[in-house]
């Protein structure tokens, strides 16, 4: 088995989600979504396919993290390189699309900034295309765009890329099923437990509402918070436009247990 | 916590992007001292997943949790106590890595397919305060085994913290 768009084929044993249309899954989701609206996203979602076999049935043991889980890895200049946050410089020549700087803050569930931490962000290209082998959608490849970067937090929590905006693209969730444009973030807290990969994706996208993987966080208000605002402030002339996202992660353990700390 | 920002799936196309050399490799693969941890991942139906990424973090053999960068650029760098290993086609993970003086490996969990990560532990062999099913096999060659199940009857035990 292969990774990618056509693993999907195989994953689903209980559906025809290929001739299933996007009517047939979005009243899936309006009835999950009718019950009890839940912040996190439900591992347990039909109406994403892939989820089927791969969402845990037993209820998560409680416990308190202690040890290795109470401290998160540690990144530094050594590990990244300031141009690892342009994404529009790696190949020599400028990618096409749309080019914009996504920049915010990394918080913990305490409002305090997460310093000096790794932000790692993976994406599409313009045309909707990713610069990996499993990807076979016949959109163009870009040769100066990987779509790949990373940086650390500075010393107040803040982030910044220079990228392209990514298309959406088609997957075989369902038929004509499309993802909307997305932006892949890896982040890491002060704790091991706050690690957290999630998508960023663009205001008044109309295919948000259609999307089984945004769906799946139940409550608005929640999935709100996966959407960028436009920051004018922070388009610059005849350059860029400005998005701006701030992460939430969740509460430090370290804090919570020695709340004199700090 | 309500306010905080909800995961998502990390979808099958991260491979370029958080796999980088020597992830899976927090000490040289055979050197003094090293242990190989690995394992496989199943979904509910017992077929691999070749598109899942585990990292864990964990003590020095001394119990001592390392707070030092250079996981990104190991080459030179001390231990430091976290690495990340893609599954390959076979469902396959591997550490090269030290065993912990504090018992267990934390881990976490992504995959395609699954819509926010997963927190488990791998304890060592012998671990007085293991929790069940969670503790390595130690193979014949030495290397240590763990295997996650996603769902079915062998589901692996995930975690909730009480701030998560």
């Amino acid at each position: 088995m292969e990774s990618g768009i056509d693993s999907d084929r195989v994953v689903c044993l209980a559906f025809d989600h290929v001739t299933a249309s996007q009517h047939e899954i979005s009243d899936e989701i309006a009835k999950i979504q009718a019950d009890s609206p839940e912040g996190a996203p439900l591992l347990d979602f039909a109406p994403y396919r892939s989820t089927l076999l791969r969402h845990p049935t037993k209820e998560p043991r409680h416990v308190d993290p202690e040890g290795a889980e109470l401290l998160a890895p540690v990144f530094g200049h050594s590990d990244v390189a300031a141009v690892e946050a342009d994404l529009t410089v790696q190949r020599g020549g400028e990618p096409i699309g749309e080019r914009m700087r996504v920049h915010g803050r990394v918080l913990d569930g305490d409002g305090r900034p997460v310093r000096r931490q790794l932000v790692e962000i993976w994406q599409a290209n313009a045309a909707g295309r990713y610069s990996h082998q499993g990807d076979q959608h016949p959109a163009p490849l870009d040769p100066n765009f990987t779509g790949v970067g990373r940086c650390l937090t500075d010393d107040d929590g803040w982030y910044s890329f220079t990228t392209i905006k990514p298309g959406p693209y088609p997957w075989r969730n369902h038929h004509n099923a499309w993802r909307p444009a997305h932006v892949h973030f890896s982040l890491f807290g002060t704790d091991f437990t706050q690690r957290l990969i999630t998508q960023m994706y663009f205001p008044g996208d109309q295919l948000l509402a259609l999307d089984p993987i945004a769906q799946s966080i139940t409550d608005p208000a929640a999935l709100a918070r996966l959407i960028a605002s436009y920051d004018h402030a922070r388009s610059e002339h005849e350059w860029l436009l400005g998005y701006r996202w701030d992460i939430v992660l969740t509460g430090s353990h370290a804090t919570y247990l020695e709340p004199s700390d700090d | 916590m309500t306010d905080s920002t909800p995961g998502q799936t990390v979808g099958p196309f991260f491979h370029h992007a958080l796999a980088f050399p020597g992830d899976s490799e927090l000490v040289p693969f055979g050197s003094a001292g090293s242990v190989v941890l690995h394992g496989y991942v199943f979904d509910g139906a017992g077929a691999v997943v070749p598109d899942a990424m585990i990292e864990i973090r964990q003590s020095d053999a001394a119990g001592v949790v390392p707070r030092v960068g250079g996981s990104l650029r190991r080459r030179g760098a001390a231990f430091t106590g976290w690495g990340r290993s893609c599954t390959d086609g076979a469902g396959h993970y591997w550490f090269s890595t030290v065993e912990p003086g504090l018992p267990f490996f934390a881990v976490t969990l992504f995959a395609r397919g699954l819509l926010d990560r997963l927190f488990t532990r791998i304890y060592l062999p012998g671990a007085e305060t293991a929790v069940d099913g969670l503790v390595a096999e130690r193979e014949p060659d030495g290397r240590l085994r763990f295997d996650v199940h996603l769902q079915g009857p062998s589901e692996t035990t995930f975690f909730k913290f009480p701030r998560t």
